[in-house]
């Protein structure tokens, strides 16, 4: 275990040195948001009613943004191999890498989110619920997201390789995010929706450490 | 603690050898050598586990570093944040870090970015954690070729004293050991 938390604070510092790359996600969420209205037409009567969704929208695309260095840059530089020999199973790589990517940009993203949402529209009383419904989405993103980028180790153009792979994956917890944002807005309880979305997500949880860790293998052969 | 029988790898479609067979035992240093291209590396990655093997059998029986020539620091980072996770990882505590350090002499080099040490150096500090964190059998490839003379010798002690405590060493060489080896040629 020892090495899961040496392994996890130096990602945190990896994701943080070098420009504050998680700060650039964030601010490539608000960019989305602010190309929306442009894009179709500033009347709140257009904007409000989706403005849960594109925050999600937005959300999905700005985790993809650091994905391809979370396993290429230890690829390339031999440490990929320094990862397989210490205690921790392969396996234990990846969740750490994944709890990494979601604790350094997860959840910033998280909070950005409703900014973004209660911009183009969204009722503010719905901010608290919005940071929930993210930080658990920003979770399964970060599993799906980890299995996509370890799959993607040894191929050219990795960073478009994983948005395609890993963009279809992202669907569910779109669709469940807003959804409980938007039953909420309806009057509704969201915990149907938020339920199914912590459901993808532990199924996330469970099955990205394995086929992540089977594909870095795969890259190391 | 190696034992090799009758090993046969290859790379995509090109055939590196077929019934390779090695032993190393405790105590004992075997140098690898061969042209550029002859499977020095894919063998040490073999023994590693990380390369599947065409036939043949690889048993290793103790614990093991692998320390290829790219050696996973991060240019960017001060060389102190670097050894500390690479050997923490490894399982070292820092005891072990810091006679290391002492042994190596690393001390001034590293409150620098990895990025601004010359070869020689960031081999040292890759060194260091072979020493920080103690495992019986170490995979060397080229250990020695960026260093300078005084270096080399230096690291042939720390090498004598790890065969000395009942270690073992495989090692892909062009240049010879500066111990007693014995040699392997592959493609001959």
């Amino acid at each position: 275990m020892r090495g899961f938390g040496v392994l996890l604070r130096r990602e945190l510092a990896l994701a943080w040195s070098g420009g504050g790359g998680p700060l650039l996600a964030c601010g490539f969420l608000l960019c989305l948001t602010a190309v929306l209205p442009l894009a179709a037409g500033s009347e709140p009567r257009v904007l409000a009613p989706v403005a849960s969704g594109a925050a999600w929208l937005a959300l999905a695309l700005a985790s993809l943004l650091s994905l391809e260095r979370l396993f290429e840059r230890d690829w390339e530089d031999g440490a990929l191999d320094l990862l397989a020999l210490g205690e921790p199973p392969l396996e234990a790589v990846v969740l750490a890498k994944a709890m990494a990517q979601w604790l350094a940009v997860g959840l910033p993203l998280s909070v950005t989110a409703p900014v973004a949402a209660v911009a183009l529209g969204q009722a503010p009383e719905l901010a608290p619920l919005t940071v929930l419904a993210a930080a658990l989405g920003s979770l399964g993103f970060a599993f799906t997201g980890a299995m996509g980028a370890a799959l993607a180790l040894g191929s050219r153009r990795g960073g478009l390789l994983i948005a395609v792979v890993v963009l279809p994956l992202f669907i569910p917890p779109v669709v469940f995010g807003s959804g409980a944002l938007e039953r909420a807005a309806g009057g509704q309880s969201p915990w149907q929706a938020l339920a199914l979305l912590a459901a993808y997500v532990l199924f996330a949880a469970v099955l990205a450490p394995f086929a992540g860790a089977a594909a870095v293998r795969n890259a190391q052969g | 603690m190696i034992r090799v029988s009758d090993l046969a790898l290859s790379r995509g479609e090109r055939v590196l050898f077929r019934g390779l067979s090695l032993a190393v035992g405790a105590g004992e240093a075997v140098a690898l050598t061969g042209a550029n291209g002859a499977g020095k590396t894919s063998l040490l990655r073999a023994v590693a586990g990380f390369i599947r093997a065409d036939g043949g059998e690889v048993e290793v029986t103790a614990p093991l570093h692998l320390l290829g020539h790219l050696d996973g620091f991060k240019g960017g980072r001060p060389a102190r944040a670097e050894l500390e996770f690479q050997a923490k990882y490894l399982g070292a505590d820092d005891a072990g870090i810091a006679s290391a350090v002492e042994r190596l002499r690393l001390k001034p080099l590293l409150d620098l970015e990895v990025r601004k040490l010359s070869a020689g150096q960031r081999r040292r500090l890759a060194f260091a954690w072979l020493l920080a964190a103690p495992r019986p059998l170490w995979l060397l490839d080229e250990p020695l070729s960026p260093l300078d003379a005084r270096w080399r010798a230096e690291l042939g002690r720390v090498m004598s004293e790890h065969l000395a405590g009942g270690g073992a060493i495989l090692a892909a060489v062009h240049d010879p050991l500066p111990i007693p080896a014995r040699l392997l040629e592959l493609g001959a």
